[in-house]
């Protein structure tokens, strides 16, 4: 909802707060999600992920969450879809290019970034999107990547793009991925 | 201009020590000189002739050309095709990349398709939405943002490597530029924004239209504040204006663009409208010149294509 949205970037501090304590715990339940499997467990987590980010952030289930990075504006309502900050074709009072009724993601991403503990991050390039994570759970997935020793062997694709993008690797692990994805996830599915 | 070997018959050349490209522009910027570079109204046809044409009004007097990549969402003959075209004639091209039309499939391979063409310079676009242009119908692309173009390409040049970490047997060398606009909002937070840039490894700047000048002289001391001018190369970006209908249109019509009242009320008031709009031209490009950190300028004259050397002679920036 586009009111709730305006509401959590007021609010940034609180919701980044908020993130920060559900990350510590969804990495303390790293290890009890690994005994039940994260493939039983992306399903029902991801409905639940889904409804709550929806209704606060206008959530489109990127599956590479990074609304930490972006002032808890998504960035993913950005018309352009835009991950690294605002077009030039925004407009007088700071309205969007192409929806000219709604305030720009990313004027709303910096206002909200300047209120936040690690606001600091916004500065932080972040790579494209991988499409195959599309409605996946990025919690999970922040949950697996944080807990994760990162000395796995992962394919040199990952690894490559993780060192083209080393800040937002280490900033916003869950957009540079490089631990294993769970067997039938959208990723591991589609990865001979 | 000046002329540099690029033949596409013959094998690729390594830049010079110290250069990222063979670039005409990288040498002229790195020379402490001051830039020029103008961008060439693309043609509706197939004729390389028309390139010409277009091409001919500005090459004699800019360091470079840019070849707009479907600008306003309008359809024209592509920008790779257009800097094919000129790269042959020897010509100094900007390859200009939108995200709009092309997925990263696609952009990474036209990148390797330009540089074997001879092109030295990229500058890397959002682009506008498909909504401004004649065929709002289209499906906008937006794969990957600007931002994430410019370490793509810099990834694939300095480290010789697709994004999917496949090889590049001989990587592009290229001139890796952004677009900033430093007039519209979040006006505070632009200097930020051209400093990701930066760090995703832009190295040369070409604004939009600059037609305040308190705005840009803030955006400016935001860039030196951030030490951005030392490590990035702005060109301001600038134009003559036909007319206040113009101005007006262009404001109201085409994205991002920030024309202040004084300047249409300035136009309205001249006796002729077109001559007033060469002298703002003149005297902001004039001004640029005093600001610490602007190494040169980018002319957007369209369908004015034939003032730009006028104009040129007449803020004193004719020495090539």
């Amino acid at each position: 909802m586009y009111r709730l949205r305006l509401w959590a970037v007021k609010r940034s501090y609180q919701c980044e707060r908020l993130y920060t304590a559900l990350e510590a715990a969804l990495v303390k339940l790293h290890p009890l999600f690994e005994k039940i499997g994260y493939n039983r467990l992306e399903r029902p987590v991801a409905v639940v992920e889904r409804a709550a980010k929806t209704l606060l952030f206008d959530c489109k289930m990127c599956g590479q969450c990074v609304l930490s990075s972006t002032g808890m504006s998504c960035p993913m309502n950005c018309p352009k879809q835009l991950r690294n900050g605002p077009c030039g074709g925004v407009r007088p009072g700071g309205y969007c290019e192409v929806k000219p009724e709604m305030r720009c993601v990313w004027v709303l991403a910096w206002d909200g970034a300047s209120r936040m503990k690690e606001g600091h991050r916004i500065g932080n390039v972040l790579p494209p999107v991988d499409r195959q994570l599309e409605g996946s759970s990025a919690w999970l997935r922040a949950s697996r990547e944080k807990a994760l020793s990162l000395q796995v062997s992962v394919d040199a694709e990952r690894t490559s793009l993780a060192r083209a993008f080393p800040t937002a690797r280490r900033a916003e692990p869950a957009a540079a991925p490089l631990a294993q994805e769970p067997g039938n996830t959208a990723q591991g599915g589609a990865r001979k | 201009m000046s002329f540099s070997a690029s033949d596409p018959t013959k094998p690729y050349a390594a830049p010079p020590e110290g250069f990222s490209s063979g670039s005409e522009l990288e040498r002229v910027l790195r020379a402490g000189k001051f830039a020029v570079t103008s961008e060439l109204n693309p043609p509706d046809s197939v004729d390389p002739a028309d390139v010409f044409e277009a091409a001919a009004p500005l090459a004699e007097v800019t360091d470079a050309i840019n070849a707009t990549d479907a600008s306003g969402a309008n359809c024209h003959m592509s920008s790779i095709g257009i800097c094919a075209v000129l790269t042959r004639a020897r010509i100094e091209t900007v390859y200009q990349i939108s995200c709009r039309d092309r997925n990263r499939i696609a952009m990474q391979g036209d990148v390797l398709g330009a540089a074997a063409m001879g092109v030295r310079n990229v500058l890397c676009l959002t682009g506008d939405g498909v909504g401004a242009g004649d065929q709002p119908g289209a499906k906008p692309v937006f794969d990957f943002d600007a931002i994430s173009l410019i370490r793509t390409i810099r990834t694939m040049r300095d480290s010789g490597q697709f994004l999917s970490g496949r090889k590049i047997t001989k990587p592009p060398h290229l001139f890796i530029g952004a677009a900033e606009n430093p007039c519209v909002e979040p006006l505070d937070w632009r200097a930020q924004r051209l400093q990701k840039k930066v760090e995703a490894g832009a190295q040369f700047i070409q604004t939009n239209y600059v037609f305040d000048l308190p705005r840009f002289e803030r955006f400016m001391t935001r860039v030196r504040d951030l030490g951005l001018d030392e490590n990035v190369y702005i060109l301001a970006g600038i134009g003559p204006l036909a007319s206040a209908k113009a101005a007006r249109w262009m404001r109201n019509n085409v994205p991002g663009i920030h024309i202040p009242d004084d300047i249409i009320a300035r136009l309205e008031g001249a006796d002729n409208q077109g001559d007033e709009g060469r002298k703002i031209c003149v005297e902001f490009l004039q001004k640029f010149r005093e600001i610490k950190g602007v190494s040169g300028v980018h002319i957007m004259a369209y369908r004015r294509e034939h003032l730009v050397a006028e104009i040129l002679r007449e803020a004193g920036l004719t020495e090539r």
